[in-house]
């Protein structure tokens, strides 16, 4: 099921310059890893060395924070925006 | 200015230049401004402090934007004041407030806006911008309106109608946005990404805009003769308020400013309505858990804190703690730093004086410290929250017999 995936500034370079990527999956996290199987790199930038998310790195699915979901194994319907946002901002 | 070296990630080290980066490419870590502090010891003095403005720019040594040419309104050299009565009521000693609600907007952030639009300006910018849960956006379109930049400044929907009218009376562009601070944060995040020709105070210029923060422990160890207080209480947002104080009292030490390395504990107060960094301390966890706020204390109403982690080792590390406090607790703490010492906080000061309260109860802030609390907003932001118990003691007819019967004279005194 294809969903899509907008990339921040600081990754579309990884992307070749696209600010939306459009991948199949069911859930965050097969997102996440077409996404880095179609563009390399994003696998490292993503998550640390033992394979976690990195604590700066915020990801939405529709408008939710996925910590309020299920994490990276919240359900993606398909035709559902993901977003990855840089969590370094406000206040 | 002459002094940063360049930009360095909090998370992984790698450097950037100083440039409007707010956030490491690799690893999405903040990034924070890298001073030469030996050249800055060079050059600093108590006297040449002494002799600068009484503004924030007394400090402009330690601050990474030039000082010629500030988007200058005056803000910072807030009264630090002693406060007895209040000591008193909360079983404390030498308590000092940082009066910070008498800054030209009325809060704090007028600090961070003049850093960060000075150094907007260096960098080129002609768009200020920012995500607020109001006190910032008062400053934003203040300082903007006097540096002749256009504003674009974007708030929950929900803001103390305080907030909103005292934004927008400076004309610029004031988006009101249906959803959370968080929300609207997370909109602001990305609109950096898509017009990155506009300085967004607290995303892509934030590494600069938060050093404006540290200039609270500067002028505080000034007041008191250069001396670093045992405890500070400080509000807690999205952290990095309390983080930039700590490293405003470490950097006095690093440039020769006071002796040694200060020893300052560190407290943080936070709404109940939305704690998640204070939870994070009291559970013992070393992460923050993201919640949804329901408080009052509209100006910390930030679920999703984006210097929480920092805040938290910092209190950990210093020996401080981490308390929140219910409405109720907060209205009452507004009340009494009101009647007790003079000074009518926003709701954000209400956190911090029952937080004290608090923690003054527990042992955690002890009769033998000298404390400083910081606070940090105007209560003419958010009369609402005190608007039903703050009334007039009788209404009555203009005589002198409406007087004697509304009012029991021997219980003036």
């Amino acid at each position: 099921m294809a969903v899509i995936v907008r990339i921040p500034t600081q990754l579309r370079p990884l992307a070749g310059g696209s600010s939306e990527i459009s991948v199949e999956a069911t859930t965050v996290a097969e997102a996440l890893k077409a996404l880095d199987s179609a563009h390399p790199g994003f696998q490292d930038r993503l998550f640390d060395e033992k394979g976690i998310l990195r604590r700066f790195v915020n990801v939405f699915v529709a408008d939710e924070d996925i910590r309020f979901l299920s994490g990276v194994d919240s359900p993606v319907p398909s035709g559902t925006t993901i977003s990855i946002v840089p969590a370094v901002a406000g206040g | 200015m002459p002094f940063v070296e360049g930009l360095r990630c909090r998370e992984c080290a790698r450097p950037y230049p100083a440039e409007a980066l707010h956030v490491c490419e690799w690893c999405f870590g903040p990034l924070e401004v890298v001073y030469d502090y030996e050249a800055i010891a060079a050059t600093v003095s108590r006297e040449r402090i002494a002799a600068g403005p009484l503004t924030i720019w007394r400090y402009a040594d330690l601050l990474p934007a030039r000082p010629e040419g500030a988007v200058d309104l005056g803000a910072g050299f807030t009264p630090l004041v002693r406060a007895d009565r209040l000591a008193a009521e909360l079983g404390l000693g030498e308590l000092w407030l940082k009066n910070d609600t008498l800054n030209p907007t009325g809060s704090f952030k007028d600090r961070v806006v003049s850093v960060a639009l000075t150094k907007a300006r260096e960098l080129g910018f002609k768009v200020a911008a920012c995500a607020s849960t109001g006190n910032l956006a008062n400053s934003v379109a203040a300082h903007a309106a006097r540096a002749g930049m256009a504003s674009v400044v974007c708030i929950p929907s929900d803001l103390e109608p305080g907030k909103v009218v005292t934004t927008a009376v400076f004309g610029g562009h004031l988006i009101a946005i249906d959803g959370t601070y968080d929300e609207v944060n997370r909109l602001c995040a990305e609109l950096a990404g898509e017009h990155t020709d506009w300085a967004f105070v607290n995303v892509n210029v934030r590494t600069y805009y938060a050093e404006g923060s540290k200039t609270l422990a500067y002028e505080v160890a000034e007041q008191l003769g250069w001396q670093i207080p045992d405890h500070v209480v400080v509000p807690v947002a999205s952290g990095s308020q309390l983080t930039k104080i700590a490293k405003g009292f470490s950097e006095l030490a690093a440039v020769g400013l006071i002796g040694e390395a200060p020893a300052v504990r560190i407290s943080g107060a936070q709404a109940a309505g939305c704690s998640p960094v204070a939870t994070a301390f009291e559970s013992g966890a070393d992460f923050i858990t993201p919640v949804r706020p329901a408080t009052i204390a509209k100006s910390l109403a930030i679920g999703n804190p984006a210097d929480g982690v920092y805040a938290l080792d910092t209190v950990r590390s210093s020996g401080g703690a981490l308390a929140s406090v219910s409405d109720e607790e907060i209205v009452e703490g507004i009340r009494l730093l009101a009647r007790t010492e003079g000074i009518f906080a926003e709701t954000a000061g209400g956190v911090t004086v029952a937080t004290l309260g608090r923690l003054a109860a527990q042992g955690v802030v002890r009769s033998d410290e000298r404390v400083v609390a910081y606070i940090t907003g105007n209560g003419l932001k958010t009369i609402e929250a005190v608007a039903d118990s703050a009334r007039p003691t009788a209404t009555i007819a203009p005589t002198l017999a409406a007087f004697e019967a509304a009012v029991d004279v021997a219980e003036v005194y």
